[in-house]
């Protein structure tokens, strides 16, 4: 590793840190901000007295200044506290660790399978810009694109849903069930979300890698590369391409927003039990704990995935770190 | 006059997709103002049993709670496109601002903004309005200034970049080299060249602003009380018309949200096509394709 390189990944893990960070304060400055005293709003439990109002102002250290606060709100963070879920009074953390384990395998099936099919259709319509097969798929991945998530979700389970399971991640009534059926079963219930998923990601990456593809094939080595005599398809795959997708890389950064809105709306309507339909129920049950709590998974998710597309951009393009 | 008329017909013929997606917005803002005239019912109250089908006498049938869906998605239009535009405006405002500013200020400034505006280009959005509406409440105004406030950093960075690259330009220097101040040579001479830019993004915003409706008031955090299409998905879903096999209350809201956001990214998208050169070449085109490409630039 050059010392270049070295000094591009710091400053992206430090960046990556600082805007963690940002999130963190953000999370603590907007419960301040809320109408109230804060612990009106936390000992909204059913059954709570004024002493778990009392007990809690300790325990948050409100009668201290707002900056000692902070500290100790950071402290606990460091700890691994996330606070207590007003819905059932456990951890917020152990809850939001069960969801993730639901989540991941369910949203990352559906954006990869999504992601490869948007990219491949997306450089096919550049290819044929103007054409009867761009025009065609810039039409279908233009729907997806406008549809609504939870939109596209009701109409698969109103079109589909006799066939397939149209909610949650498992069957609790199969007997006695072998590991085989019980796989079986799980990818039934995966079918419907990951499709939504992936049809909205697909619709998304289509346009980004055509944009990206019609700007690369306006480059000058490209007219080079077409001077010497070149075929379309060599030009396209071995010249255009991989130079088109240096950018799809950077965007897939930007992407990510979209996917967590996605995941949170598809979940709701699937009933899948991962962290967008914990967002969901912690609203309905006013749990702002839990709120909070998934608002910083979110977030590191999404500065994780940021922090390995732009590594992965430097590796592609040396010209970064040079 | 009839030379601009004419004008208008050639970049109308140029950018047809711009075009049908300008005619399908205004349509809908049509609907959206007449409401109260072409609505056979009012967006609330029994016109018959729930989930009645669709029939004559009501064209897309009755929801779950007997309401005329029709009625619905014409009142709903007016919550949906108002907070749509007014978060856009909000939206553009920020974004111009910020953008403007940190492509002409002195790079220390720049720099802030820009780290504030990665910040937020970052964050997952949805969340953080999940959020800032959990405890803000969910008026109008509040759902559309959340929408808005985070909606603006794709703004910001597009005309920071096109003030950076105008401010290098001759005619800024001897503008300046004849005494202007900095804030004339932002409004006289910057701002009308991003302002095609701005109406883009304007556009792009507004798509998905109704995005952002839809998606809060699923969630049960859209304009409290009031109709949206946004709402209208989040009954059907709750109020089980899925299982009844009532389409007719689940199709309507989500065919005028992507009609909507498909309106808007065709006129956005036209406007950037035009305004943004880098577009514009495609060595891989046939030659005619390629000249006439060239010919309709400039």
């Amino acid at each position: 590793m050059s010392r270049s390189r070295a000094r591009y990944v710091l400053v992206r893990v430090a960046s990556a840190l600082l805007i963690v960070f940002f999130a963190i304060t953000m999370n603590f400055v907007l419960f301040r901000l809320a109408p109230g005293d804060p612990t009106t709003l936390m000992s909204r439990v059913p059954s709570a007295d004024s002493s778990v109002q009392e007990a809690l102002r300790h325990k948050f250290a409100l009668d201290k200044s707002v900056f000692q606060q902070y500290v100790a709100y950071l402290s606990q963070l460091l700890h691994g506290n996330l606070g207590i879920s007003f819905a059932d009074q456990r951890p917020v953390a152990e809850k939001l660790k069960e969801s993730i384990v639901n989540t991941v395998p369910m949203v990352a099936i559906g954006t990869i399978l999504g992601m490869l099919a948007g990219i491949a259709s997306g450089v096919v319509a550049a290819w044929r810009r103007g054409g009867a097969v761009d025009h065609s798929l810039v039409g279908v991945s233009l729907v997806f694109y406008a549809l609504p998530a939870q939109w596209v979700g009701l109409m698969l389970i109103v079109t589909l849903s006799g066939s397939l399971p149209s909610g949650g991640m498992t069957d609790p009534f199969l007997i006695e069930p072998s590991f085989a059926d019980q796989a079986q079963d799980y990818v039934r219930h995966l079918i419907l979300p990951v499709t939504t998923i992936m049809l909205l990601t697909f619709g998304q990456f289509t346009v980004l890698a055509r944009s990206s593809m019609l700007e690369t094939l306006g480059e000058d080595y490209v007219l080079t590369a077409r001077a010497k005599g070149l075929r379309n398809r060599a030009i396209v795959l071995r010249h255009a391409f991989r130079n088109a997708m240096l950018p799809v890389v950077t965007l897939i950064g930007l992407s990510l927003g979209g996917i967590v809105a996605g995941s949170i709306l598809v979940e709701t309507v699937f009933s899948w039990p991962g962290i967008g339909r914990a967002t969901y129920d912690a609203v309905i049950a006013r749990d702002y704990p839990m709120l909070q709590g998934v608002f910083l998974v979110f977030t590191l998710a999404v500065v994780i995935c940021n922090l390995l597309a732009d590594l992965l951009y430097a590796r592609l393009d040396p010209r970064v770190t040079a | 006059m009839t030379v601009r008329l004419k004008r208008m017909g050639a970049f109308a013929r140029r950018n047809r997709a711009g075009v049908i997606g300008g005619g399908i917005v205004l349509a809908f803002v049509l609907a959206a103002l007449l409401a109260p005239v072409i609505a056979p019912n009012g967006a609330s109250g029994r016109a018959g049993d729930p989930f009645t089908e669709p029939s004559s006498a009501h064209l897309l049938g009755l929801d779950d709670g007997g309401t005329d869906v029709l009625s619905l998605v014409l009142w709903g239009a007016r919550i949906s496109l108002l907070v749509a535009f007014s978060s856009a405006i909000v939206s553009v405002f920020i974004g111009g601002a910020i953008g403007v500013i940190a492509g002409y200020a002195r790079p220390w400034v720049d720099g802030a903004l820009m780290r504030v505006t990665d910040y937020f280009l970052v964050v997952p959005v949805v969340p953080l309005m999940i959020l800032i509406g959990f405890l803000w409440g969910t008026s109008v105004t509040s759902v559309a200034l959340i929408i808005g406030g985070l909606s603006w950093p794709v703004t910001a960075r597009i005309i920071r970049a096109q003030v950076k690259s105008i401010k290098q330009r001759t005619f800024i220097n001897r503008t300046r080299a004849l005494g202007a101040t900095p804030t004339r040579i932002v409004v006289r001479h910057i701002l009308p060249q991003v302002a095609p830019l701005l109406a883009a993004s304007t556009a792009l915003t507004v798509g998905n602003a109704v995005f952002f409706e839809a998606a809060l008031s699923f969630l049960g955090l859209g304009p409290s009380g009031q109709v949206s299409w946004g709402r209208m998905i989040d009954n059907a879903f709750r109020g089980s018309a899925v299982g009844a096999g009532a389409w007719w209350a689940i199709v309507p809201p989500g065919i005028a949200i992507g009609l909507v956001v498909l309106g808007c990214s065709l006129v956005g998208n036209s406007l950037e096509d035009r305004f943004n050169p880098r577009l514009r070449v495609n060595h891989l085109a046939p030659r005619s394709r390629r000249r006439r490409a060239h010919a309709a630039g400039d």
